[in-house]
């Protein structure tokens, strides 16, 4: 079954992919791949949109609809597809710094007015394709090229930025809980209106040798599943001991009209309207 | 002190060299290395300066903006995307007259995505106001940040110091560094007239009517003007205390010259070699390099022109619907002159393709076959 889903949404010629030995991004390629399965709809019916960065190189290896579009601006293309194709389903992939640094204005846009997308932040707190350094998220004293002494600034929390904004799905996971991340990506797809799945995700090479993991992948995904911890379990845990800490789980799940739905109306509506009119004349 | 380094960081040295005080900057390849240095630089103290890690290009130019209205020494970096992305700033930093300087690291536009060199990217920005500079090796590139600092700050005008993606930014060379104490001789602290200071408050940007703006303009345009001897009095003056001169344009065996090849950046290095290889052969050729494309030294490229026979200029750009862009410019400065030669425009190396000395030879050749231009470009290179 697994190796059929692989032949089937992924592009072979493409391989191997760019991504480093221990990098966590082919993890939640292989999670959306899953999910675009259990999506239950021809893939013909997928766009698949990217920025730039590690992230977004997953669209040239995923064989549906592909826009590698520029930095930060993913969701913007997504957005004027959607508008246009409101059957399709349009999923957006970006790093941390696409989502919450270049593009961040975006984002929280797309959120506002409920846009039919769904987001998969490959959150890695790093900028890996740049080699290494500091994004929005990077963590608070962590290392990088352009933070050689720590990281000064506090980091986002982009599952509280999705909430504030509006976002109607919002949830977390890692790759290190692959099948949960299965079933929070095809939620998402289902949920008729910004979906943000936020994924912590290792990048030993940037990230790991600098902040004392190594490149090791064994090290890098242990680190995942150290600063990754469950809503239930982060409730009985203080204050002190969920600094540095990334609470998982589904912190949205809710139905509410979108932009997209919003239109459809408007167009029916005026369209009834038009066709009164003709009556009466 | 000589030091091997790539020219990516011979532009982090330059800086640093010319105590830039505020560094609003975003990673982008080819680029990086450069504000990571700087950044390295700023938290170890090696400088006195801030480094502002922004959330994007846009922010690192409106940033250099904010910071250099207060009378700070700004620098910043970026490359083709980037620079696109900094457009509106851009435009906004000429007329606000700050003296920012910038790096730029000549990369192709997308899409298709692509990392490798071409000069569309600054040659888009051409209308905005900045001055621009093409450099052709990394001694050049770090000398001209400290140039590019005293020309601007003198006619507040914003320059860019413009290298080639890879064939530059990411090949090391060996490079004089200037001792510090010449330098702060050389480019003394800025000290503007006007500057946010609470103690002697101002409005900036106000909105300004028909009844003003045309004049502002105007001044924008004159100051330009004025930095066109700077660039040769500057460079002058450079070669006087460290030994290497440097002006508007760079002439290379044109004294008896009857055929000129008109290039820019790191490929006139490569056809300075093949000049040579062509002096060999017999022929009467010579190269002239544009260094300072804005403002362009229209003067200077006349006067050489005035005395051969034909040219040709390479460029690696091209503005669609039109032609190469400098050759252009080129055509354009000669265009009221009485008799002015032929001049053959070539397009190169677009994207990153290589060009190699054996195709600027080709390429001179060619054109020394041809009666006169039939269009104004010849392509070289690509694959159809």
């Amino acid at each position: 079954m697994k190796t059929e889903i692989v032949k089937k949404y992924l592009r072979l010629d493409k391989m191997p992919t760019v991504w480093c030995p221990g990098c966590g991004h082919g993890i939640i390629m292989g999670s959306l791949l899953r999910a675009l399965e259990l999506r239950g709809r021809s893939k013909n019916d997928i766009a698949l949109v990217s920025g730039i960065g590690c992230s977004s190189r997953t669209p040239g290896y995923v064989d549906v609809h592909t826009l590698h579009t520029t930095h930060g601006r993913a969701i913007a293309f997504a957005t004027g597809i959607k508008m246009m194709k409101p059957d399709m389903s349009v999923i957006v992939v970006m790093g941390d710094g696409d989502c919450a640094a270049i593009g961040g204005n975006h984002f929280i846009h797309a959120a506002r007015r409920n846009m039919d997308i769904t987001a998969v932040v490959y959150n890695n707190g790093i900028y890996g394709m740049t080699g290494g350094q500091v994004s929005p998220t990077t963590p608070y004293d962590a290392f990088a090229t352009t933070a050689p002494y720590g990281q000064m600034e506090p980091p986002f929390d982009i599952v509280e930025l999705a909430l504030g904004a509006g976002a109607t799905y919002v949830a977390r996971s890692s790759v290190h809980n692959v099948p949960k991340l299965d079933e929070l990506i095809v939620k998402g797809i289902k949920n008729n209106g910004f979906s943000v799945i936020d994924v912590i995700t290792p990048c030993p090479i940037a990230y790991g040798r600098r902040n004392k993991l190594t490149a090791d992948p064994m090290k890098n995904m242990q680190w995942v599943k150290e600063v990754t911890v469950p809503r239930k379990k982060a409730e009985e845990m203080s204050e002190e001991e969920l600094r540095g800490k990334w609470i998982t789980g589904v912190f949205r799940d809710v139905e509410h009209v979108g932009l997209v739905n919003l239109y459809i109306e408007l167009e029916e509506k005026l369209k009834r309207a038009k066709e009164n009119k003709g009556e009466e004349a | 002190m000589r030091k091997v380094m790539i020219g990516n960081h011979a532009l982090s040295y330059g800086a640093k060299i010319s105590r830039a005080q505020v560094i609003p900057a975003y990673p982008i390849t080819p680029q990086t290395e450069v504000v990571e240095l700087l950044s390295e630089m700023c938290a170890n103290g090696e400088m006195d300066a801030k480094f502002i890690k922004v959330e994007s290009e846009h922010s690192a130019m409106t940033a250099s903006i904010g910071a250099s209205a207060t009378g700070a020494r700004v620098f910043t970096a970026t490359s083709a995307q980037g620079l696109a992305l900094m457009h509106e700033v851009l435009h906004w930093a000429v007329g606000a007259r700050t003296p920012i300087v910038m790096g730029n690291i000549n990369r192709a536009m997308a899409p298709p995505w692509t990392i490798w060199t071409e000069q569309t990217d600054s040659l888009a920005q051409r209308d905005t106001g900045w001055m621009q500079l093409y450099a052709q090796n990394s001694q050049e590139v770090l000398d001209s940040v400290i140039q590019a600092y005293k020309v601007a700050e003198a006619v507040q005008i914003p320059a860019m110091v413009i290298l080639a993606a890879f064939v530059l930014s990411h090949t090391s060379e060996a490079v004089e560094l200037p001792e510090q104490g010449k330098v702060d001789e050389f480019l003394p602290p800025y000290e503007p007239e006007y500057r946010i200071d609470p103690a002697n408050p101002h409005a900036f940007g106000g909105l300004t009517g028909p009844d003003g703006y045309f004049e502002l303009r105007y001044q924008i345009q004159k100051a330009i003007e004025d930095a066109l001897p700077k660039w040769d009095e500057v460079g002058a003056e450079f070669g006087e205390v460290f030994g290497r001169k440097y002006g508007l344009i760079e002439t290379y065996k044109v004294e008896d010259a009857k055929n000129l090849i008109i290039s820019s950046a790191t490929l006139a290095s490569t056809a300075r070699t093949a000049v040579d290889t062509l002096r060999e052969k017999g022929e009467k050729v010579g190269l002239l390099r544009i260094r300072i494309f804005r403002p362009f030294p229209s003067a200077q490229i006349r006067s050489i022109l005035s005395s051969v026979d034909r040219a040709v200029v390479v460029d690696r750009n091209i503005s669609f619907g039109a032609s190469g862009i400098f050759y252009q410019e080129v055509k354009a400065a000669v265009y009221n002159e009485k008799n002015p030669p032929p001049i053959f425009g070539v397009i190169a190396g677009i994207g990153g393709r290589d060009v190699t000395k054996k195709d600027i030879i080709d390429i001179y050749e060619d054109i020394m076959r041809m009666d006169e231009p039939k269009s104004d470009i010849i392509w070289k290179g690509v694959r159809l």
